[in-house]
This record gives structure tokens, C-alpha cells and sequence, in this order.
């Protein structure tokens, strides 16, 4: 008996692992995905009394009903993805830019008032040039000043960025208060002309929006992984001290990617005025600058695993409203089937970077797969 | 004896199943009706509406599964995806109960001219060019008239007994000796102007020397911003809260400043309030929107054209006051009764230009556009009439069209 055997060893242990094959992920991700569905199957039966097979076959029928509803997806799909684009180099550096909701809303109120105040005077098409810099610039300036004083007097970035939403936030009530007039509510802008609003491709404003999104997803992939920029802030991000012993200047790095991570959230405001709502409200960014946190986080900063993802938020987001509508259910129910289907998918994330070893009756550990044993 | 009860069993059971037949019989089993809500069955407005259209279904003889409903839909793209989803579903009218909901459904009502879509609280169906959109609002100027009776009966009831005199509350009296009331609003638009004029009104229809103080909150429904609004009204002396926004904030912090000794009702909107504020609460005014439904749906199961404007209130018994709490004065109910036959039969208008100054004078004309404006250009994006709306000695609200359009300051109101 040597010394180690007379600690006590916990009867469940976890190790970090790295070694798992694509196989083996894919298969995680099944069982978890089959074991979400039982379980809310059984909360839908026990609950509701209602048929799980039926209402997984509204849900599915949310985005694959119609081509419509699949277009539909495809739109929300682009604006929660393109946030989450925005906040990829952000994250990677390790700076918690929490404040993309204002950040949108702020490019979103660029956008409106060039439509105000231009609508009249400007060709569309330049029009939609100048709500387009306008836009990228306010979204980039809402994220530069937290990145200036986080770079120069290293003030806690998220809690500066959060602030910042609701100042925003309050800039954007203050205005459309203004320009409602005797109206209730502002209406759609330039609702007679549609000046500054993107013109019809294959029959959808928000056409446009989708291939913007697309080009963005490719531009951002290239940027982080194959150009200095991008390997400058996985160094700020791994350690600032190495990357400054390497010779990295960590202030203007840090100052160049958040004003990006701005730039696309502005970007993102100006495409949800020009090619979506075509109107401003507290409520333009919709919670997508929360909502793409998760999508960049799980994604781990991988633009093409970010579309999966956020199609399943969005894929979930839609089922859930048409569960609610079908079956005349309060949506707080829907919203517990797809938060389940959420926290299973989220939960096999831990199965897939860790594995769980536990302690056996011999003193030798038998280690342990998690989820995946059969393997 | 076991054939003739056997007999009589049979007879009763033929009895109700024609019974039921011909009430399932009475409607189209194909009918659908889509309802595109901004909130659900939690939040009081879109309850209002949903108790509404429930009982319209009812009545017209319509099942529960010929009703779809969309809860939760924000008043931006997701609106036009409802209506076209509805539409889609085979709705033959859409229903959408938030007024920034209208600016969607209109872009809808163009792509489907065979749907008759319902925009709620809406202002520019008439002047849209689209035969298919229509607006509705309840007159609830009038049930907010008949609401300001009660409270006018309070207060002249606290004034002849003494309870409130300079002496007791000293500041709920002004300069000039009169009493000082308030009102918790929502934003500084016609609806809400509308409303707490006619509110006011009623008031001095029975207590003249009154004053009323205005507080907005800049919002529909903000519990905390509603409580301190009205906590700030009794703070400078309002004895009489009333209010326009949906939630239970100002008769709840009535009802507290009430227990710690201070002279102080509430006139609530929308959901009787005696369940906040027991001895606070004196009324509250409604809508009764099942009026309105089941006229709209009746019309389009007939294939008739629902009105494109629709405003009724007591004539058509879509306005109401609750259930009057312990607190009103002796006489109340006599009273209201009185004014509501009044305003049932016309006798009665609210906005009596004999009643109320602006700036000292008498109101004799106020022209009202009825263009839809997009204030933050100034483009005219419908083109109205310009209607006068002072006829016969009064200002004729909700007739033109079905949204409010009383938009002034009357003497003895002050608003912030």
C-alpha cells in the first residue's frame, strides 16, 4: 500500500480530454438531442396531455411548414448570426462585449435618421450607401469609447458595455418619441416612399440581408484564422503578457478589434432598418445581442459552426411560437420544451470536453465516457 | 313502465342531439378567425381582448379550434409573418389588437384583398385606399366620463361631511380653494388627452371647483412608473387618482398612502381594481370589446363589409364601469345610471364646448386633419379630409374616424 491509496478518492472525478473524434461528437450530440426529446416528451404527456409526436411535428413544421417559414428562419437566421459574427473577434480577445444590443441600436438609429432626413433629397441607392457608413460608424463608435478606456485606464469592459446598452437604449426612446409627432407610435419610415429601403431580390427585401450575412460569415472566418489581425488577438486573447513580450501593441489591437465588433453590430442595425422592419423602436435589436453570446460561445469563435447554431436557436424560437398557436397553450410551456432541447445540447458541450472518471472497488480508476459508454 | 321510460329517455336523447346540431349548424365549420396579439392571456390588455373575441365566437356559435391565435407578436416584421401565417392557415379575418401592429398588417391586408384584417386601435383605414383594412376603438371617452361622476361623487361627499376641508389636508386645495385631483398617463398623444379630458369632466360635472393634474409615464404598462407617478399626484395633493395606462401601479400605491392616513381614491382602467386596493378603489373604466367581435365576425361570415371605422360606447353597450368598491359615496349608483341612460340616448355629450374653456374662451371650432402624416418627414403618406369637429355645441369624438382626435388642453388641466 502506498501512500496515494489512503487518500480518499472522490466516486466521480472529471478530466479535461481533447482526444475526441468527430464520430464520437456527432454521436454525443444524438444522444443528447434523443434524450431532450424524451424527457420533454414526457413533460408534454404528463403536463399537457397532448401527443409528443404531434407537437414535435409543429415544431419541425415551424421552419420546414412552407418555404415561407423556411424563409423566414433564413432572415431571423441572418440577423441573430450576423451579431454573433460581431462578437466572435470580440470574445477571442477575451473581451466580454455584452454590449451588442446597443450597438445595433445605435447603428439602427443611424440608419433611421439619414431615411428621415435624406429620404427626400438623395438617390436610393446612395441613400442606401450613407445609412450604410453612418450606421458601421455609430455602431463602431458605441464599442470604441468602452474599448478606449478598457485599453487605457483597464475599466471592467462588461459592465462598461452593458451601461452602454441602456444609454442607448434611452438615445433611441428620446428620438422616436420625437419623430412620432401626433402619432402614436412611429410608422413605418418613408412608408409612401420607400426611400432607403433595400430594393425587392427574388421578391424579399431581406434577400439582401441573407447574402450579406453569408459574405460576412466567409469574411470573418478568414480574418481570425488566416491573417495577422486575427492571429494578434488569439495572442491577446491566450495572455497579454506574451503578446505584448512579442511585441504585439495590446492597446491599439484591443481598441481596432472592438471598434470591428461595433462596426458589424452597427451593420447589423443598418440591415434590420433597410431590409426587415424599415422602422425604429427600444426594440429593434429584438435581444439578438444577447441571444448571439451563446451562438458565439458554443461556436467557439468558428463562424460556420455559428450558422448551425444559430439555426437551431432560431429553428427552436419558431417552434415554440407555433406550438403555443397550435396548440392554444400558454408559450411559457413552449418555451420549456425548447429550453430543454437547449440545456441537453448545451449539457453534452461538458460530455464532449470532459469525460468522467469514476472511482472503482479495486483502487484503480475506471475511467469512463460519460454519456457515449457504449463506445 | 320500461318502454315508457325507454321512450322518454330516447325522445330526450333525439331532443339534444337536434339541440346541438342546429347550434353547431348555426356557423361555417370552416370559418377561421387569426388573432395576432401583442401580449398573452398574463398581461390585462390582450386578456381584455382575448375574454373579447372568445365570447364573440360563442355567440356567433364558432368552436374554440376555429380561433388561432399568435401571442407575443412584437410590432415589427414578426406582425406581417403572423398575418401571412394566418392567412395561410385559412383565416378569413385577422385580428391584430396593438396599434403599431397596423403598419404590418396593412402591408398584408394589400397582398391578400380577399382577408379582412382587423387593426385594432388603428387610425388610417378609412384613408388608406385598402378596402380590406379596418380600425375599431371602443368610445371609452365615455365610460371614463361616467368613471369621473363616481369620483366627482366622492369628492363632493368628502367635501359636505368635512373630511376634506383646508383644514384636514391642506394641500389638496390651490390658491383659489379648489380641489386638486390627478391622473397617471401614458404618453401625450389624442387617445390618452382624450380620455382624461372626458375623465375631468365627469368630475366637474358634479364637484365644479376642480382641478387636475396630469403625469406621464412615456410608457403602456410600467408597474413602478405608474406607482410613482401617482405616489407624486397624492404628494401634492391629489385626492382622486385616475389613470391610463394597464397596470395596477397607481391604485396600489393609492391604496398604501390610503392606509398611512392620507385622503385618497383611485379610478382604475381597464380590469376592476378592488382586488389592489379595497377601500382605494372606487371604479374602473372598460371596454367591451365582445361588442365590437362579434359584429366585425358576424358581418364577414355573412360576406357583408365591416365598418373601416367603428367607435361605440354606451349606445352600443361597448363601454362599462366595474363593479363599484365599498368607498362611493351614498347616491353613486343612482347617479351613474342617470348619466349613462343620458349618454346611451344621446342627450349627453361628453365634450359639451358649454362645459370647459381653452385659454379662458369657449372652444367654437377645432378643424381636424385626418391625413395619416409621417411626423419625423412631414410626407403625407395618406391624404384625409380636413373635418371641423365642434357641431351642435359639442366636440363630436371618434365620428370621423374611429381613433381619438380630441387633442387640447382644457382650462383647469395641467399635464407634464
Amino acid at each position: 500500500m502506498n501512500a496515494a491509496s489512503h487518500i480518499k478518492e472522490p466516486f466521480v472525478r472529471m478530466a479535461k480530454r481533447d482526444d475526441v473524434s468527430l464520430k464520437k461528437k456527432i454521436l454525443i450530440r444524438a444522444i443528447a438531442i434523443l434524450a431532450a426529446l424524451l424527457v420533454d416528451g414526457i413533460f408534454i404527456f404528463l403536463i399537457t396531455g397532448l401527443n409528443p409526436f404531434g407537437v414535435y411535428g409543429v415544431m419541425f413544421a415551424g421552419t420546414f411548414g412552407t418555404f415561407m417559414k423556411f424563409k423566414w428562419v433564413l432572415r431571423d437566421l441572418a440577423t441573430l448570426l450576423i451579431v454573433g459574427i460581431a462578437l466572435a473577434p470580440a470574445f477571442k480577445m477575451r473581451f466580454w462585449n455584452i454590449g451588442a444590443e446597443g450597438q445595433i441600436l445605435m447603428g439602427g438609429l443611424a440608419s433611421a435618421v439619414c431615411m428621415i432626413y435624406l429620404g427626400n433629397l438623395l438617390p436610393n441607392w446612395l441613400l442606401l450607401l450613407v445609412m450604410l457608413v453612418t450606421s458601421v460608424l455609430c455602431g463602431a463608435l458605441w464599442a470604441f469609447i468602452p474599448a478606449v478606456f478598457k485599453a487605457i485606464w483597464n475599466t471592467n469592459e462588461t459592465l462598461f458595455t452593458l451601461m452602454m446598452n441602456y444609454v442607448a437604449t434611452s438615445i433611441v426612446a428620446c428620438c422616436t418619441n420625437f419623430f412620432r409627432g401626433d402619432n402614436a407610435k412611429m410608422a413605418l419610415i418613408n412608408m409612401g416612399t420607400k426611400a432607403g429601403w433595400f430594393p425587392m431580390i427574388l421578391g424579399q427585401r431581406y434577400t439582401i440581408n441573407i447574402l450579406v450575412v453569408l459574405a460576412l460569415t466567409i469574411l470573418m472566418y478568414i480574418y481570425l484564422k488566416y491573417t495577422k489581425h486575427g492571429y494578434e488577438i488569439s495572442v491577446v486573447g491566450e495572455s497579454e503578457n506574451t503578446a505584448r513580450y512579442a511585441g504585439i501593441d495590446v492597446k491599439k489591437v484591443m481598441i481596432r478589434t472592438i471598434s470591428i465588433s461595433g462596426a458589424i453590430c452597427g451593420l447589423a442595425g443598418y440591415l434590420i432598418l433597410a431590409g426587415k422592419d424599415m422602422s425604429l423602436s427600444t426594440t429593434s435589436a429584438g435581444g439578438n445581442g444577447f441571444t448571439a453570446i451563446i451562438v458565439a460561445w458554443l461556436a467557439k469563435f468558428n463562424t460556420f459552426y455559428m450558422v448551425l447554431i444559430s439555426f437551431l436557436l432560431v429553428f427552436l424560437d419558431k417552434g415554440a411560437s407555433d406550438i403555443a398557436s397550435a396548440f392554444q397553450v400558454n408559450d411559457y410551456m413552449s418555451d420549456i420544451v425548447t429550453g430543454v432541447i437547449l440545456f441537453f445540447i448545451l449539457g453534452s458541450e461538458f460530455f464532449i470536453n470532459y469525460k468522467l472518471i469514476f472511482r472503482s472497488k479495486t483502487g484503480k480508476a475506471e475511467v469512463k465516457g460519460g454519456a457515449d459508454d457504449a463506445e | 313502465m320500461f318502454k315508457k321510460i325507454a321512450a322518454l329517455v330516447m325522445a330526450i336523447a333525439m331532443v339534444c342531439t337536434m339541440a346541438t346540431l342546429f347550434t353547431g349548424c348555426g356557423a361555417d365549420p370552416n370559418f377561421k378567425i387569426g388573432v395576432i396579439l401583442i401580449g398573452d392571456e398574463t398581461e390585462g390588455y390582450s386578456l381584455a381582448h382575448i375574454n373579447g373575441i372568445k365570447a364573440a365566437a360563442k355567440e356567433l356559435g364558432l368552436k374554440d379550434s376555429q380561433i388561432i391565435w399568435k401571442y407575443k407578436i412584437g410590432e415589427d416584421s414578426a406582425a406581417l409573418d403572423a398575418a401571412i401565417d394566418l392567412v395561410g392557415q385559412g383565416c378569413s379575418v385577422v385580428v391584430s389588437n396593438s396599434y403599431g401592429h397596423q403598419a404590418f398588417t396593412a402591408q398584408a391586408a394589400e397582398q391578400f384583398p380577399e382577408v379582412t384584417f382587423l387593426a385594432m386601435t388603428g387610425d388610417f383605414a378609412g384613408i388608406s385606399g385598402l378596402p380590406n383594412l379596418k380600425n375599431a376603438f371602443t368610445a371609452v371617452y365615455e365610460s371614463r366620463y361616467v368613471s369621473g361622476v363616481v369620483a366627482g361623487m366622492k369628492v363632493k361627499e368628502l367635501l359636505e361631511s368635512g373630511e376634506l376641508s383646508a383644514s384636514t389636508q391642506p394641500d389638496s386645495f390651490d390658491k383659489d380653494g379648489n380641489v386638486k385631483i390627478g391622473y397617471v398617463g401614458a404618453y401625450a398623444f389624442a387617445e390618452v388627452i382624450s380620455g382624461y379630458t372626458a375623465f375631468y369632466l365627469g368630475v366637474r360635472s358634479i364637484v365644479p371647483n376642480v382641478v387636475m393634474e396630469v403625469n406621464y409615464t412615456n410608457s403602456w404598462s410600467d408597474v413602478g412608473m405608474e406607482a410613482a407617478a401617482a405616489e407624486a399626484l397624492i404628494a401634492n395633493g391629489a385626492v382622486i387618482i385616475g389613470q391610463h395606462a394597464d397596470t395596477t401601479g397607481a391604485p396600489s400605491a393609492t391604496q398604501k398612502l390610503q392606509n398611512s392616513g392620507k385622503i385618497c381614491y383611485s379610478i382604475g382602467y381597464n380590469i376592476d381594481m378592488l382586488e389592489t386596493a379595497p377601500t382605494a378603489a372606487l371604479t374602473s373604466a372598460t371596454n367591451v370589446w365582445e361588442k365590437y367581435y362579434t359584429y366585425a365576425f358576424e358581418t364577414v361570415m355573412k360576406g357583408g363589409d365591416v365598418d373601416a371605422d367603428w367607435a361605440k360606447g354606451y349606445s352600443a353597450d361597448a363601454v362599462a364601469i366595474t363593479e363599484l368598491g365599498a368607498s362611493c359615496a351614498a347616491g353613486t349608483a343612482e347617479k351613474v345610471a342617470e348619466v349613462e341612460a343620458a349618454l346611451k340616448d344621446g342627450s349627453l355629450h361628453v365634450f359639451d364646448t358649454s362645459t370647459f374653456t381653452v385659454g379662458g374662451k369657449p372652444l367654437t371650432s377645432v378643424p381636424v386633419d385626418l391625413s395619416f402624416i409621417d411626423f419625423s418627414t412631414g410626407n403625407v403618406i395618406y391624404q384625409g379630409e380636413t373635418v371641423e369637429a365642434i357641431v351642435d355645441g359639442y366636440f363630436a369624438e371618434s365620428t370621423f374616424r374611429a381613433a381619438p382626435y380630441f387633442n387640447v388642453v382644457i382650462d383647469g388641466i395641467t399635464a407634464k
